[in-house]
Order: structure tokens, then C-alpha cells, then sequence
């Protein structure tokens, strides 16, 4: 027998610790980022999800200047405690836009009436058709759009108070 | 347990419960080996009725044999450790339906396949692409079988001179 | 006080097992043989000339007295005899504290921490006792207890291996003991007190609260742990150099044993994986999954291998790394497990400092273990050559199989991890999996079939032929048959059919034309795990080629067909458990004449918050019929989702025969050495 083969196995063993540990020590991570970022958003419609609203579609979004995607919907916990950062986007001049996700029209007027309104637009996504069009894997997520309809940005998970800056510099950038 | 993870950063008040039971019972949870598939917690489920489609078959059984086996290898995108064939999740359903109702009108499932990873990349497939990175993977069965020979031909004798 | 004492038992068992430790080294390198400095020695000889000799250790290599004189030798042997003693002991104690631990959850003394967070005074006296276990710190401690009682057992019964291998072993198995002390000591005490004294516990998950689970982890844990005596014997006989078939033969025993419980785990977890998920499948890739397949690869192909070393003197090396890669796999699996590195459908603690902590001795005793090899091994000859057609040849064949099919699982389940490290997230799974391990898997039953016709050394093609003759014709008759009968079936479903009918006469055929009462009882073992095996495959096939789906939304009233079946979807009704509620549906099922009733249940549970699916399963002889209750449309309608698989039990089947087979293969075995002894004996006296 070869000598250096008898040392092979050590070292592949050595080489599955070394990424194990790596593993140990990475971040805990199971978020899936969206591949769209960089890319046109796909052409869409959506119906109005409630009725005081009008509803979204690509259209709107290539109006020229950038806008918010916020992705919610009334049955979700996180997106009600981002309520306050949305409103305070809002007031420094972002436009947001929302997508309810496999909600009904009375839920979200209800959302609304108890954690505010944001929002210019909200289209209905009754079967997360758009939001598989936007690589979204939950909610809530946001998305910058820029004036064109490219998606610069994906935000997984709430907008936490300390977020608010650098979703709001994205939104400038964007522009 | 599915979704654990991702009802930390979603969910609904139910979810939020469940995460808070399913840490105190994770901690103490030593049943490593323990197949607990069981449990699919209630997360971020909404009021509304599943898509047509998630939770019904094509009429054309061989459509449908090309869905489910699509939808087989396909992962889940809430609950993550499960294809999209095996998940009560709302938006698993709602991608069986993207699938079911895209084979119908005539696509094929690999050109399905490449749409999901255009957006959510090679995680949400369960069949891993063939591309530099993953090329050790593929070649992995050729690779062992070879040197499993090469070490074992040592055992035979030759035959006689 | 008793928690204390189940602490103190702890203390001492670990001081006990550290004792082991020093008393066997102590014994061992009393005598002059062992210097460490004569292992690089002796790689450094040349290597053709020492002949199969250098193999067969101290004991004939360097017969007679050991030259350093007649105390040190006085010595060695005083702790030589001390060894055992202490092995005994220490499992005493460590059964000991464990019992204590039971005690402490049947009386649920809330006052122990680990008692009040795992379990509730109202509970079932079986969930009481079967919650010991149900939680991390007390499944370590089950580890460690079997850890010890497969010392003792060792040091109590094993008599075929030479006396200081033996010794080697038990310090080996001390010296994983002690890690495993460590662990449960410093960082997951049992014991441990909690104050002020809660009014009462949390209660036990309700998902585990099932019978079958409350078994399920011991089972995968003997086997998990009894593959560590494996290790223990392989760094015994790398110690003491002496590797050879009376190694092969004192460790296939405790093989069979570990091997046993891993085919019984997986078994029963694929079932209750199957019956518990709701959606029909019984294999997942889950890395869990894979976690307890790669020990029970390892196990199969070591416990062959052990044979070739046991019957030829041959895979002396081989072996002896198949060891190490069992136990390796073992503790590769528990660390995957426990640190929830890789993502899984399971539910499991996780706990990354725990992880790094089983990490840590895992690179300790499996790095040691390789190095010893690497250093070792090259003075152990991998001894005679063989025939390609013979039976030794048909067993390397099975064991380069089953190592590069247990190869590939391992990459596959960390290759995620490796892509991670670049930067990029794939998955892999079923797709993988089934494609690079099917074809070796049909292979591997293939040279299963033939392996056991040939004769060991030397055979003839044409006369193995002769003997494979009907089971050639048989599976000619199921091609035909499925061509004609069930044609365009995917090809890994149509080849297993097709293998699956030869593949279990070839496994009969070793008992043809053979006195069946002078049979011995190993060989039975044989062919009933092997035609286990081929049983088992014809369940996978069949299920993957005729399971019939119906998923369907039902206003109560409507009859759905799924297979040859007919259901009508009486109605559903709440229905409220201990813990739980439920909505029950009533399904009434006709197959031609008679009908009978399946009631799927969907379950909510309120602490936590879980909603489960209970299938109803009906078995039938020829399959299964699988129903299962999902929710209300806007309508009124209930989802319904249900399955006919023909012949699916036949996954399981196969599997307990394999299990069985190997029960009847150790039994054999051991009397068979039992047996062999006493007529040593005899002649001698």
C-alpha cells in the first residue's frame, strides 16, 4: 500500500470538519433572496384589494419615479409592527405601493383602519402570482422599483425603526 | 419542524405562539433521530380558500404524472425542508397550482423549473443544476466508482501468465 | 436527594471510566510491545518481505516473556485484571444514574429542571417513563449508558479475542466514554436542580406522545452507540496490531447487534414517517434521513467485509477503516442532528454550542482513530488475493457498492453546505439521489443475488450460471410480464419489479438441495435479510409504479374513486382528544362486495400550537389504502386527499426481515462460537 493513501482519509475528514465548523459559525440564514434584483419587473395587473384604492399594475409603477412594493397581508404579525416605519417613509416623500397576498377585501380594510395606510395603490394577489413574479418568498417583503419598473432592492422580513434610512437611501439611489 | 425559521420573521399571531412553544420544546428536545414529520405548525395560514389546482389533479393523468413529478422536486419555499408535493403551506399550494395550471396550458416542466430558479436561484430545485460549482456533485458517482475499482482491482489476482 | 445521587452515580461512573482508560493503557504498554516509537519503526521497514506474519500480532509475532523482566510484567497484568472489574462497574453506575433519572420523571419531581420542562404530572404513566429520554440531556445520558453497558458486555462475554486487543477495546470504549461524560457533565447536566419549584410541568411535546416515538430514538441509538464497539475493536486491534479473523469473528457479534437496532430504526422511522406526514411518501433524502442511512451503509458493508476477513484473512485494512467509517457516520449523524447545521423537516434541539461540543469530540476520536490508521495500518498486510469469480470477489463488489453509494449520500447531504461556503444555495435531494444511487442499488442487488452461489476461493462461471438458472428465468418471465401487462413504466420501478422476483429465489436458493435441518441457523439469517432485501425493493417499485392519487374537493354525500375503490365521503364531524381537537371525517370504502370505514382525522393541538393530519390507513393484502382530511373550501367542500398503493407495506416487511435475519445470523453466531470454545476446552482438558 501507498503511504500517502493512508493518510487520504484523514484528510478528507479533516476537509468535511473544516466546512462543518464553518457551517457551525456562519449566521443562521434561511432567508431565500430574490434573483430579480437588477431585472424588469414582469408585466402585471392587479384588481383593487380594497375598494377606497385603486388597484396595481406595471403601469403604475413606470411612471417615472421610483416607488415602495410593500408585500403584505392582514393575516401576518410583522407586517402590522412595520406599520410606523411605512408611515414614516411615507412622510419623508416615498410613494408606496402595496400587494395584499392571498387576502380577503374586508381583512384588509380592516388591517388598515387598525395600523394605518401607507399606501397610494393596493392590488389583490389572491394566488401569489405576482409575488412568484417578484422572487418573494413571504411576507412581509419590500421592493425599490425604479421609475423604468427595475427592481433595485429586496428587504426580507419587517422594516425594523433602524431600517428606515437604508430603505429610504435606496429609494434615492433609485431615482 | 417546518417553518420554524420562517415564522420567526413572518407569521401571524398563532405562528408567533407556535414559535414560542416549539423553542421551549426545541431546547429540551432531545428526540434527535426522531422522525417528526408530523407537525406542520400553524403559520402565516390566510382565510382564504386554497387556488384551484393545489389541492386537485389535472384532468389528463399524464399531465399530471409531469406536475407531480415536477412539483416532487421542488422545494418549498416557506417550510424548507419539504417539496412542494408533501406541504400544507399556503404559498406550497399556491406553487402547485402555478405548476399545475402552467403544464396545462402546455409548458414544459423544465422550462417551469428555470422560471422558478430565474427568481428564487438553484435553491428552490431539488435536482441541483449542472454548472461549474456543481460539477464535484455530478461527477462524485463516476469519480468513486473509479477509484473504488482502482483500489479493489489490488484484491484480484491476475490472471494466470 | 435522589437527583443527586443520579448525579453523583454520574461523577463516579465518569471517574470509573477514566480509571478503565488509564488501567488498560497502564496494562498495555507494560509489556514492551507497544512503544509508540516502534510504530514509526516498523513502517519504515520494507514491505515486501514481512509476509502475512507481521498481521497477526504481538502474541505470535513476539511469543514469550516479555523481556523487560518479571515485575513490569507483574504489573501489567494486575492492571490487566483490573480492567474488566472496572468496565463493569462503570456501567453499573451509569445504569444506575439513569435509572435514577427515570425515577425522578415517573414520580415527576418538579423540582429537577429537566423534570418540570419535559414533563407533567397528569401524564400517561408511558409518557412519563418514555419522556426520560425525550429530551436532549436525557437522550445523552441513554448514549452514555449504552456506551457503558456495551463495555461491560464486552468485557463480560467476549472470549475469542486475544487478551490485549481486548483490553485495547475497553480502553478505546472508555476513552469515547469519557468525552461523553464530559459532555453530559459540563454542558447538559440531567440533574440539575431548579428553584423555586414550579406548581407544575410543561408537559411533553403532544407530538411525541405516540407509542411508536416514544421508541423510536432508543432503538436508532443502540444502534448508533453499539456501532461505537465496532470503533473500539478496530482501535484495539490497530493498537495492538492484530487484525485477523479472530478479530473479524469477536467483532461480528456486536456488529450484528448495532446493525440490528439501525435496520429496526429506520424501518420503523420510514413508517411513521409515512404515516405521520399525511401525503403518502416513506423516503425523504432528508438530511436527518441520510444522518441514519449512512451508519446503516457503513454497518452492512463492515459486517461483509468482516466476513471476508473472517473466513479468508483478507480486507485487513478495509475492515478496519469500515470501522472507524461506521462510528464516524454515527457521530456524523448525532452532530447533524444536534446542531441543526443542515436544514431539515425534523424537530430537533437545536443548540450550536452543543454542536460545537459533539463536534469537537467527533474530530478528536475520528481524527485520532484515522491517524492511528494512517500510522498503523501500513504494517497490517491486506493479506491473501483473490479469484474475480468466487465468493470474496462478489463480496468486494458488495462492499465498493455500498461504500460508494454511502459516498455519494455523503456528499450529496453536504454539498449544500460546500456551495454555502462559495457564496451560492442549491438543494439536493430526491432527484440526486435517486438518480446516482439506483443504478448502484439494482446493481448491488444483482451481486446480491449472485454473491451467496458462489463458492468461496474459486468458481466457475458456467457452474454459477447453472445455480443463478431459475432466477434468471424468473426475472425473464416478470420482464415479459411487465412489458406485456404494464407497459411504459418509468425504468427504475420497472427494473426493480423486474429484478425483485429473481432476486428473492436467488436469495432462497444457498437452502436448495440442502439438508434444511442441518442448515446452520447464520445461514438462514442470510437468506431471510436477503430476500428481505428483495422484498423490500419490490414494495419501493410498486408503490412508485402503481400508487393511485385521487385528490379531490368533496361535499359530504359524494363518492370518489382512487384505485380499485370506491369511497363515499359520509360527512365529518368534530371529535375533541385529551389535548387536542379534531374534525373527523367518515369515509366508507367498497372494493366489490363488503365496505369499511376510515375515519382521517385533522388535529389541532393548543399547546403549542400544531395542527397534525392523521391519515386513516386501511392494510389490505395487496396494499394499502391511505386517506387523508385536509380543510373546508368556501363551499363546503373538504379536501380529500387519497391513495391506493399496492403492495407499499411490503417496504417495511422487507425491512424487519432483514432485521430478523440479522437476529438469527447473531444467534447462530454466537452459539456457534460458543460451541467452538467449549470443544477447544474439552480437548484441553
Amino acid at each position: 500500500m501507498r503511504r500517502p493513501l493512508l493518510w487520504a482519509p484523514l484528510a478528507l475528514f479533516l476537509l468535511i470538519v473544516g466546512l462543518v465548523v464553518w457551517g457551525l459559525r456562519r449566521p443562521d440564514d434561511t432567508t431565500i433572496p430574490s434573483q430579480m434584483i437588477g431585472k424588469p419587473m414582469p408585466d402585471f395587473v392587479l384588481q383593487p384589494a380594497v375598494a377606497s384604492h385603486p388597484g396595481l399594475s406595471l403601469a403604475d409603477l413606470r411612471s417615472g419615479r421610483p416607488h415602495l412594493i410593500n408585500v403584505f397581508a392582514s393575516w401576518c404579525i410583522p407586517c402590522r409592527t412595520e406599520a410606523g416605519q411605512l408611515a414614516e417613509l411615507k412622510a419623508r416623500g416615498v410613494p408606496i405601493v402595496g400587494i395584499a397576498v392571498r387576502d380577503k377585501s374586508e381583512d384588509v380594510a380592516r388591517f388598515l383602519g387598525e395600523y394605518g395606510d401607507p399606501f397610494e395603490r393596493i392590488g389583490s394577489d389572491p394566488r401569489s402570482q405576482v409575488q412568484f413574479d417578484l422572487g418573494s418568498s413571504g411576507v412581509p417583503e419590500t421592493f425599490v422599483v425604479d421609475g423604468r419598473g427595475v427592481i433595485r432592492l429586496q428587504h426580507i422580513g419587517e422594516i425594523r425603526p433602524e431600517e428606515v434610512d437604508s430603505v429610504y437611501r435606496a429609494w434615492e439611489q433609485a431615482k | 419542524m417546518p417553518s420554524l425559521r420562517g415564522a420567526k420573521r413572518r407569521g401571524n399571531p398563532a405562528g408567533l405562539r407556535i414559535l414560542a412553544g416549539l423553542l421551549r420544546f426545541a431546547r429540551n428536545d432531545g428526540i434527535g433521530l426522531l422522525f417528526l414529520l408530523a407537525a406542520a405548525p400553524v403559520f402565516a395560514q390566510s382565510a382564504l380558500p386554497p387556488s384551484p389546482y393545489a389541492y386537485t389533479q389535472l384532468e389528463d393523468p399524464k399531465q399530471e404524472a409531469e406536475a407531480k413529478a415536477l412539483m416532487e422536486s421542488l422545494r418549498c419555499l416557506v417550510c424548507q425542508g419539504q417539496s412542494i408535493a408533501d406541504s400544507d403551506a399556503d404559498m406550497a399550494g399556491d406553487m402547485r397550482a402555478l405548476v399545475r395550471q402552467r403544464i396545462k396550458a402546455g409548458e414544459k416542466p423544465e422550462a417551469i423549473r428555470r422560471w422558478l430558479i430565474e427568481r428564487y436561484g438553484d435553491w428552490v430545485s431539488y435536482k441541483p443544476p449542472v454548472e461549474p460549482l456543481t460539477w464535484p456533485l455530478w461527477a462524485a458517482p463516476l469519480l468513486l466508482l473509479g477509484l473504488g475499482l482502482v483500489l479493489a482491482r489490488g484484491r484480484f489476482r491476475r490472471r494466470r501468465r | 436527594m435522589i437527583a443527586e445521587a443520579g448525579l453523583a452515580a454520574l461523577w463516579i461512573a465518569a471517574a470509573l471510566s477514566l480509571l478503565q482508560l488509564f488501567f488498560g493503557a497502564m496494562a498495555l504498554t507494560g509489556t514492551p510491545i507497544l512503544p509508540v516509537s516502534e510504530a514509526h519503526g516498523e513502517g519504515d521497514r520494507p514491505k515486501g518481505g514481512g509476509g502475512a506474519n507481521s498481521a497477526v500480532g504481538p502474541s505470535t509475532a513476539f511469543g514469550g516473556p516479555p523481556p523487560h523482566g518479571f515485575d513490569a510484567g507483574r504489573t501489567s497484568s494486575s492492571y490487566a485484571r483490573a480492567v474488566r472489574p472496572v468496565a463493569v462497574a462503570q456501567a453499573v453506575l451509569a445504569g444506575l444514574s439513569f435509572l435514577i433519572l427515570i425515577q425522578l420523571f415517573l414520580r415527576t419531581d418538579l423540582s429537577v429542571e429537566l423534570v418540570a420542562s419535559n414533563s407533567h404530572s397528569l401524564k400517561p404513566w408511558l409518557y412519563k417513563f418514555a419522556g426520560a429520554w425525550g429530551n436532549h440531556e436525557g437522550s445523552m445520558l441513554l448514549w452514555v449508558t449504552v456506551l457503558a453497558l456495551a463495555g461491560a458486555a464486552v468485557a463480560l462475554f467476549e472470549r475469542s479475542l486475544e487478551e490485549r486487543t481486548l483490553l485495547a477495546t475497553l480502553a478505546a470504549q472508555a476513552a469515547i466514554g469519557l468525552g461523553f461524560y464530559a459532555f453530559l457533565l459540563f454542558a447538559s447536566n440531567p440533574f440539575r436542580r431548579l428553584f423555586p419549584v414550579p406548581v407544575e410541568g410543561n408537559g411533553l411535546n403532544p407530538l411525541l406522545q405516540d407509542p411508536g416515538l416514544a421508541f423510536h430514538p432508543p432503538t436508532l441509538y443502540f444502534g448508533y452507540v453499539g456501532v461505537s464497539i465496532a470503533f473500539s475493536f478496530a482501535v484495539g486491534a490497530l493498537v495492538t496490531r492484530n487484525v485477523g479473523p479472530a478479530f473479524a469473528r469477536a467483532m461480528r457479534p456486536w456488529v450484528l447487534t448495532a446493525w440490528i437496532f439501525l435496520t429496526l430504526g429506520i424501518t420503523a422511522g420510514s413508517y411513521w414517517a409515512y404515516y405521520e406526514l399525511g401525503w403518502g411518501g416513506w423516503w425523504f433524502w432528508d438530511p436527518v434521513e441520510n444522518a441514519s442511512l449512512m451508519p446503516w451503509l457503513a454497518t452492512t458493508a463492515l459486517l461483509h467485509s468482516a466476513t471476508v476477513l473472517a473466513t479468508r484473512d483478507s480486507l485487513r485494512a478495509w475492515t478496519v477503516m469500515l470501522a472507524v467509517v461506521a462510528f464516524s457516520m454515527s457521530m456524523v449523524g448525532t452532530f447533524l442532528v444536534r446542531s441543526g447545521i443542515l436544514t431539515s423537516v425534523h424537530a430537533f434541539a437545536i443548540d450550536p454550542r452543543r454542536g460545537a461540543f459533539i463536534l469537537a469530540l467527533l474530530a478528536l476520536y475520528i481524527g485520532g482513530a484515522l491517524t492511528l490508521f494512517a500510522v498503523r495500518v501500513g504494517t497490517v498486510k491486506e493479506g491473501s488475493t483473490f479469484e474475480p469469480v468466487s465468493r470474496e470477489g462478489a463480496l468486494v463488489l458488495n462492499n465498493l457498492l455500498l461504500t460508494v453509494i454511502l459516498g455519494l449520500v455523503l456528499i450529496g447531504t453536504l454539498y449544500p453546505l460546500a456551495t454555502e461556503a462559495m457564496g451560492v444555495k442549491v438543494s439536493v435531494g430526491a432527484p440526486y439521489f435517486n438518480l446516482v444511487t439506483g443504478p448502484l442499488a439494482l446493481l448491488l442487488v444483482v451481486a446480491m443475488a449472485a454473491g451467496p452461489l458462489m463458492r468461496w476461493r474459486r468458481d466457475r462461471l458456467r457452474a454459477v450460471a447453472g445455480r443463478i438458472a431459475l432466477p434468471i428465468l424468473l426475472t425473464a418471465l416478470a420482464l415479459l410480464a411487465l412489458v406485456l401487462l404494464a407497459p411504459g413504466l418509468p425504468i427504475f420501478p420497472f427494473l426493480g419489479l423486474m429484478l425483485a422476483l429473481g432476486v428473492g429465489a436467488a436469495s432462497l436458493a444457498p437452502l436448495w438441495k440442502r439438508n434444511l435441518r442441518r442448515t446452520p441457523l447464520f445461514t438462514y439469517g442470510m437468506v431471510i435479510s436477503h430476500l428481505g432485501i428483495a422484498v423490500s425493493l419490490a414494495g419501493m417499485a410498486s408503490n412508485a409504479a402503481f400508487t393511485r392519487e385521487t385528490l379531490v374537493a368533496a361535499r359530504p354525500g359524494e363518492s370518489v374513486r382512487v384505485g380499485p375503490y370506491s369511497l363515499r365521503f359520509a360527512g365529518v364531524e368534530p371529535v375533541a382528544g385529551p389535548n387536542w381537537t379534531a374534525v373527523e371525517a367518515t369515509l366508507v370504502a367498497s372494493r366489490g362486495g363488503g365496505s369499511f370505514v376510515l375515519k382521517p382525522e385533522a388535529r389541532a393541538f393548543s399547546a403549542p400550537p400544531t395542527e397534525t393530519s392523521e391519515a386513516a390507513i386501511a392494510t389490505r393484502l395487496d396494499g394499502q389504502l391511505y386517506t387523508v382530511i385536509g380543510k373546508p373550501d368556501a363551499e363546503g367542500r373538504w379536501q380529500l386527499r387519497l391513495w391506493w398503493k399496492p403492495f407499499v407495506t411490503l417496504i417495511w416487511a422487507g425491512g424487519a426481515m432483514v432485521a430478523i435475519g440479522g437476529f438469527l445470523a447473531l444467534v447462530g453466531r454466537v452459539r456457534r462460537e460458543r460451541r467452538t470454545r467449549l470443544r477447544h476446552e474439552e480437548a484441553k482438558a
